[in-house]
């Protein structure tokens, strides 16, 4: 298999009159890739996919794909495929027709055009389904239609725009696995776009978080998730609880925070910050609710911390103990359910324990909204 | 009573509901139906002075129906060609009218329906203020303008693109352009209203799978428009069929509008009776002509409210 055609931004910029929408972009995708970005409503994540797929110049800086400069090429002739978040499939054409609109511009015989159809429908498990008209479809259906269409342009880059979006969680979580697979199938780079994490974790090679224009990490999901940058793309990916203080002392890759309410905590330097940050700034450690355990009573030190339990609920796979934290927010400890008993400590005072590589610290700064 | 009058009596209450549905009869009943019939009617009879009607003579007869056609009884000629010149004129006249309308306003149509922002609605209010103008008022204008020391030709010979002044009016030119103006309207709007709810991503989808402008027409936007082209269509060559003004105003002195016949007809000669046959043949031609266009391009007659 070919290993496919990588795309770069290169210090991208794309203005709308005063508003920046995209800040200085610097990303290289690998040929082959399945690259997300993530970032909330409105950061900027569609713009960035026009101006790959040429509707929209950009402000500054630029696109290459499989290292060629794509200023000036428009839309109709760049080697992409997007896939619009509401889909846009032609409403009068029939399936088929749909699927092999690119090769009809081409001017393939009508035949050809059956033919293939069939077996993009087919990879789509679809079969048979070719003479109906995309209103007659199912939403999980119309979505495959997409997809077969955007393959059939046998595009080297596919661009997707939250296309799981209009989707039932059940159905998502289906699309998510078979998309994954139709990409390790035919090999080329998918761009997907999304605000939801689960997806971009658990489908892309590569992530790059964003917000409001600014791209602020990318990393595999397991870098993101574990070790992130920044405390927007430590409290956007996954649940996570803040402890904001500042730093009391560096001790190489760990050091001591002077919490707010939580007496000094012990945290580990997140690798791309680590030689960065010193004593005296504003930091943040993030603990993730399922790192939290709870340690017998009396125990102190810098890895304790000590919280009023406000409320506890019961998830099924795990226990969920919310505790006072810090300016307004609780502490969430996840306990996972492995058929012990669980006590109520409503009311109580308890005390939680983390291991220091499960604490993560990042400069102080803007959270993501809940 | 049927379910749908049922609902209709429950929805609005009885005493609204049938004063409603007694509007709607006496409109379509009343102002439409009954004065089309007795047009209908007249034309079948023979033209009578006042004192002889229900007389011995009122009988049916297809003699006017048949004047069209033969002309006058021991005429010169086998076939009443002037009049049928003209009938024939005036419906290939409108054809063209509404073709030429078509060409000019789908552009528009397009670019009203696809741009966002407020400039769109100034341009909307540029192309209705004119219309608060009245047709005659609107035709001598453009009389003025293509007259034989109008504006066009003063302006023309002045920059010596042609020495002696070109007359537009025997030309039919002026005549033309004033009647795709009368109805430009009913051309852009109908294709406007259904372009505007064409997605915009409709449109990048197909350019993004590679396909060049025009095809992005013919394949996209114009399948999807169908219905406001065939309405605005339908509308500008109904209506440029049975003209009055632009071809009594603009018209070269040679070339009569069929609607000028029928006026002559019922004024001139006051012969209602033939005037009446005029209109019908004009009626029905142009109705049967619209339905086999319409099966043509598959059209559906729902389609035709859009
Ligand atoms: N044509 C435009 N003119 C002006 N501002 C625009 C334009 N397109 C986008 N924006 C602005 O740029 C920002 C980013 O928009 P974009 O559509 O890229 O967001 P997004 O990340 O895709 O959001 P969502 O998840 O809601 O689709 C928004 O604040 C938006 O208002
Ligand atoms: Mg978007």
């Amino acid at each position: 298999m070919s290993a496919g055609v990588g795309v770069d931004l290169e210090n991208l910029w794309i203005r709308f009159g005063d508003f920046v929408a995209v800040r200085d972009a610097n990303v290289n995708i690998n040929g082959g890739d399945f690259f997300s970005f993530l970032g909330p409503s409105g950061c900027g994540k569609t713009t960035i996919l026009r101006a790959v797929s040429g509707f929209l110049e950009p402000s500054e800086g630029n696109v290459l794909i499989g290292g060629n400069n794509m200023k000036g090429i428009g839309p109709n002739k760049r080697p992409t495929a997007l896939i619009f978040q509401n889909l846009a499939l032609f409403p009068l054409m029939k399936v088929w027709e749909n699927i092999t609109f690119s090769m009809e511009i081409k001017g393939a015989s009508s035949a050809e055009r059956r033919k293939r159809a069939d077996e993009l429908l087919e990879m789509i498990a679809l079969p048979d389904q070719g003479d109906k008209l995309p209103s007659e479809l199912s939403g999980g259906q119309r979505q495959r239609v997409a997809i077969a269409r955007a393959l059939c342009a046998e595009p080297d880059v596919l661009l997707l725009d939250e296309p799981l979006s209009a989707l039932d969680l059940k159905l998502r979580q289906h699309m998510r696995t078979e998309l994954r697979e139709i990409q390790k199938r035919v090999g080329i780079t998918f761009i997907y776009i999304t605000h939801d994490q689960g997806e971009a974790l658990t489908m892309s090679d590569n992530i790059a978080v964003m917000r409001a224009g600014v791209i602020d990490q990318i990393a595999d999901g397991k870098t993101i998730y574990n070790d992130p940058a920044t405390a927007f793309a430590a409290s956007f990916v996954g649940e996570n609880n803040v402890f904001r203080g500042k730093i009391k002392r560096v001790m190489g890759n760990e050091a001591l925070i002077a919490t707010n309410r939580s007496g000094d905590l012990v945290a580990r330097i997140s690798t791309a910050n680590q030689g960065k940050m010193k004593e005296g700034d504003d930091a943040m450690m993030f603990i993730r609710p399922e790192a939290l355990a709870i340690a017998p009573d009396g125990a102190t030190g810098d890895h304790f911390v000590t919280a009023r339990v406000n409320h506890e609920e019961f998830e099924g796979n795990a226990f969920n103990i919310f505790t006072e934290g810090d300016g307004g927010k609780e502490i969430k400890v996840s306990l996972p359910n492995l058929g012990q008993s669980f006590e109520d400590h409503t009311g109580q005072i308890i005390t939680l324990e983390y291991e220091t590589r499960n604490a993560v610290l990042v400069p102080a700064g803007e959270l993501a909204a809940e | 009573m049927p379910g749908f009058l049922k609902e209709f009596l429950n929805r609005n209450g009885t005493g609204m509901g049938l004063a409603i549905l007694g509007l709607v009869l006496f409109w379509t009943i009343g102002l439409i139906i009954l004065p089309q019939l007795s047009m209908l009617d007249f034309s079948f009879r023979p033209n009578l002075p006042p004192p002889e009607i229900g007389g011995p003579k009122d009988v049916y007869t297809l003699e006017n129906y048949r004047y069209l056609v033969f002309g006058p009884e021991g005429g010169s000629q086998d076939y009443n060609t002037v009049d049928l010149r003209v009938f024939f004129r005036t419906l290939v006249a409108a054809v063209c009218v509404t073709i030429f309308n078509l060409i000019l306003c789908y552009p528009i149509a397009y670019y009203l329906g696809q741009t966002k922002g407020n400039h769109i609605r100034i341009f909307a209010i540029m192309l209705i203020i004119p219309y608060w103008i009245n047709e005659i008022l609107r035709a001598f204008a453009l009389r003025i303008i293509f007259g034989e020391t109008g504006v066009l030709n003063t302006m023309l010979v002045g920059m010596g693109v042609w020495d002696t002044p070109f007359d537009f009016i025997r030309n039919d030119i002026a005549l033309y352009a004033g009647l795709g103006y009368a109805y430009i309207l009913l051309m852009i709007f109908p294709m406007y209203n259904v372009i505007e709810s064409l997605d915009k991503n409709q449109i990048e989808a197909a350019r993004d799978l590679g396909a060049p402008w025009w095809r992005i027409h013919w394949r996209v936007v114009i399948p999807y428009a169908k219905p406001g082209i065939s309405s605005g269509c339908t509308m500008v060559f109904m209506l440029s069929a049975g003209a009055l003004a632009a071809p009594q105003i603009l018209g070269g002195p040679s070339s009569l509008w069929f609607t000028q016949l029928i006026y002559q007809q019922f004024n001139d000669n006051n012969d209602w009776p033939q005037g009446a046959a005029y209109a019908i043949v004009l009626l029905v031609t142009c109705i049967l002509f619209v339905l086999a266009v319409m099966r043509l391009f598959k059209v559906n007659m729902g389609d035709i409210g859009k």
